[in-house]
């Protein structure tokens, strides 16, 4: 599955309309230990774009960004349990929640690999 | 008992509690028995103690042993220098202290009649004087009990004067992204809404941004000045034009208040509200936790929004006003942390006016110095390296870059060295930042000194990355697990069963 980016340091894949939202592994290395993780309740709708919950580390406390627009089905349970799961996983298991796109064509205009690479200097 | 004696070294192992240490029926202090009438008891049945209060049992000696030794595990400004970039970790003068345990004070309840508390009132009265002569306002309330309780008080005077002016659409409030966290927190706090703005290139507010920003909801600016990059914001008055005729008001956060005491009033600049960290500028003791002062000053038009009671003088006579009738914000009991707020007098009067603009220059002269010899040694890198107020940011780019360490990494290696470790990763604005402040407080030999410790550190960095990556070693406890110790917080004793 292609793996979409955005400026704020979050990757987006997607399965039919749903997409799966989590930060870079050059955000989780940049950031340092997470220790808390605020997301968005399941059922709400956000706009692409807006702020949807936070990621807090030893060093500070970052909002996160919602790459599409649409409702938020799910949310990674585990990761609020275990925040750790985002520094050490952040591609897999420390996914941060999926989002029903309402307006799909949004994902297909995020930053593919080469762009996120060259913004982060890789 | 032979068990476990060995020599004492120092840091060898942490301390124990009070309660460990105790042994029952020891006591430093044995109340006489009460030989007068039985008191008459009315509490609720409920509320009354049915066995005795579990304290710990110790003797005097015990107890003076057990926090010296505490205080020899920690690092502190009497141990040797604490370069804390931003929170200004001077050294507080001892006479400080005498003053604030002057009887007169010290001893006095806060439920005592006006009558005979007329000398705490004054000297009160004389540190708001003197604080509104410092910023150049017109009003002041030394009740917020640290700088970030200050910032909640000032920006919620600003929404009670928009409030009281028919315009509460009036939340935005414009925070640049260089501030510290306190400054959008306190806004939240008020029911008001930060919106981040960026700063320059040359890490200043760019008056055009602020024009961009500003509009028919905006409520006010909060500014740090100097800022927490160390330098002035030049624009400042400019920059106040434009949010006055926008109808907002500009607050000053005066954490960094010692780069100009005396040089630059905060009023003329503009601002109509600043606190100032009194346990910063005016050398009242830091850290631990508190108690700290953040005392607000205003302009007449905001005077009115004021906590009360507030002191008022009548023929040399002191009264506390309740401004029956008003509606005024309450935040702390009385008058604040009136020990803290002793000794920031004493601190102001024994240095005067002369004495306190020297303060500025000193804390200037000493942070440039500094500033020029890491520069231009190749120690540390500097964004804005031509000049500073009283503290410089430095990056540690060139570290993970050439050594692969990061500025955590010197940070705790500096420990081993027996200095405090600079404010790290803030401003969050510059990569791996290392904020550093000497303080006026500190010699030139112990500038060079610090150069020096910085000196050996990089040699170490070149030579040996591990030796920071596993630093510190010569402290009482090594790295600490931070995160850990964030995600599963253990903060209470819940007595010996639970230490096994
Ligand atoms: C620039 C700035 N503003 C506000 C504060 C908050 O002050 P306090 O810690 O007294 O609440 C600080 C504290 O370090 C600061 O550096």
């Amino acid at each position: 599955m292609e793996r979409k980016y955005t400026k704020e340091h979050e990757w987006v894949t997607v399965d039919g309309d749903v997409a799966t939202v989590g930060v870079t592994e050059y955000a989780a290395t940049e950031l340092g230990d997470v220790v808390f993780l605020e997301l968005p309740e399941e059922g709400s709708t956000v706009d692409q774009g807006a702020a949807v919950g936070t990621i807090e580390t030893v060093k500070s406390v970052e909002d996160l960004y919602c790459p599409v627009s649409g409702e938020i089905v799910e949310v990674n349970e585990a990761v609020l349990d275990a925040p750790e799961l985002v520094n050490q996983q952040p591609l897999e298991d420390g996914w941060l929640f999926k989002v029903q796109m309402s307006e799909p064509s949004q994902a297909d205009e995020l930053l593919d690999e080469g762009d996120y690479a060259s913004l982060i200097g890789g | 008992m032979s068990a476990n004696v060995e020599p004492r070294r120092w840091g060898a192992s942490l301390e124990p509690n009070l309660f460990e240490l105790g042994r029952d029926g020891r006591r430093a202090t044995v109340m006489p028995a009460w030989d007068g009438d039985p008191v008459d008891v009315t509490l609720p049945a409920a509320y009354l103690r049915t066995d005795p209060c579990d304290l710990p049992s110790l003797s005097e000696p015990e107890v003076m042993r057990h926090y010296t030794r505490l205080s020899n595990l920690n690092h502190h400004i009497e141990r040797g220098m604490y370069p804390l970039g931003s929170c200004t970790m001077k050294y507080n003068p001892r006479l400080n202290e005498v003053v604030a345990a002057m009887p007169g004070f010290a001893d006095l309840h806060p439920e005592q009649d006006e009558e005979d508390i007329q000398g705490l009132l004054c000297a009160l009265n004389l540190l708001q004087d003197a604080l509104c002569r410092i910023t150049g306002f017109d009003a002041c309330s030394l009740v917020p009990a640290a700088g970030a309780q200050g910032e909640f008080l000032g920006m919620h005077v600003i929404r009670a004067l928009h409030l009281a002016n028919g315009e509460p659409h009036r939340v935005e409030v414009l925070i640049p992204d260089s501030a510290h966290g306190t400054n959008p927190a306190s806004v939240v706090l008020t029911g008001m809404k930060p919106l981040t703005i960026a700063s320059g290139v040359d890490g200043r507010l760019d008056p055009e941004v602020v024009r961009a920003a500003v509009g028919p909801n905006t409520a006010g600016i909060m500014i740090t000045n100097p800022n927490t990059l160390g330098l002035f914001e030049t624009d400042i008055v400019e920059v106040a034009r434009i949010v006055h005729e926008a109808g907002g008001r500009l607050y000053m956060d005066g954490a960094n208040m010692n780069a100009i005491l005396g040089k630059a009033h905060p009023a003329k600049m503009g601002f109509d509200v600043v606190h100032l960290n009194l346990h910063k500028t005016m050398s009242t003791p830091h850290g631990g936790g508190g108690p700290g002062a953040g005392p607000i000053c205003v302009t007449a038009e905001l005077a009115p929004f004021l906590p009360g009671p507030t002191i008022v003088e009548a023929d040399g006579v002191f009264h506390l006003d309740d401004h029956e009738g008003e509606c005024r914000p309450a935040i702390h009991a009385y008058q604040g942390n009136v020990g803290v707020c002793l000794r920031a007098l004493a601190y102001i009067l024994r240095l005067g006016g002369d004495g306190l603009e020297r303060v500025a220059e000193r804390a200037v002269l000493n942070a440039n110095y500094l500033l020029r010899r890491v520069v231009d040694e190749g120690l540390l890198q500097v964004d804005h390296p031509d000049g500073c107020l009283h503290e410089f940011i430095a990056t540690g780019r060139d570290w993970k870059e050439a050594y692969g360490v990061r500025t955590l990494d010197v940070a705790k290696r500096l420990l081993d060295y027996g200095v405090h470790a600079p404010t790290i990763y803030f401003p969050l604005i510059v990569e791996e930042a290392m904020m550093i402040e000497p303080t006026e407080t500190e010699s030139r030999e112990t500038l060079d000194e610090f150069v020096e410790i910085l000196r050996a550190v990089r040699a170490e960095a070149a030579a040996d990355p591990e030796i920071l990556h596993r630093a510190p070693v010569h402290t009482p406890v090594g790295r600490m697990d931070e995160a850990r110790a964030a995600r599963q917080p253990d903060l209470s004793w819940l007595g010996p069963c639970n230490c096994g």
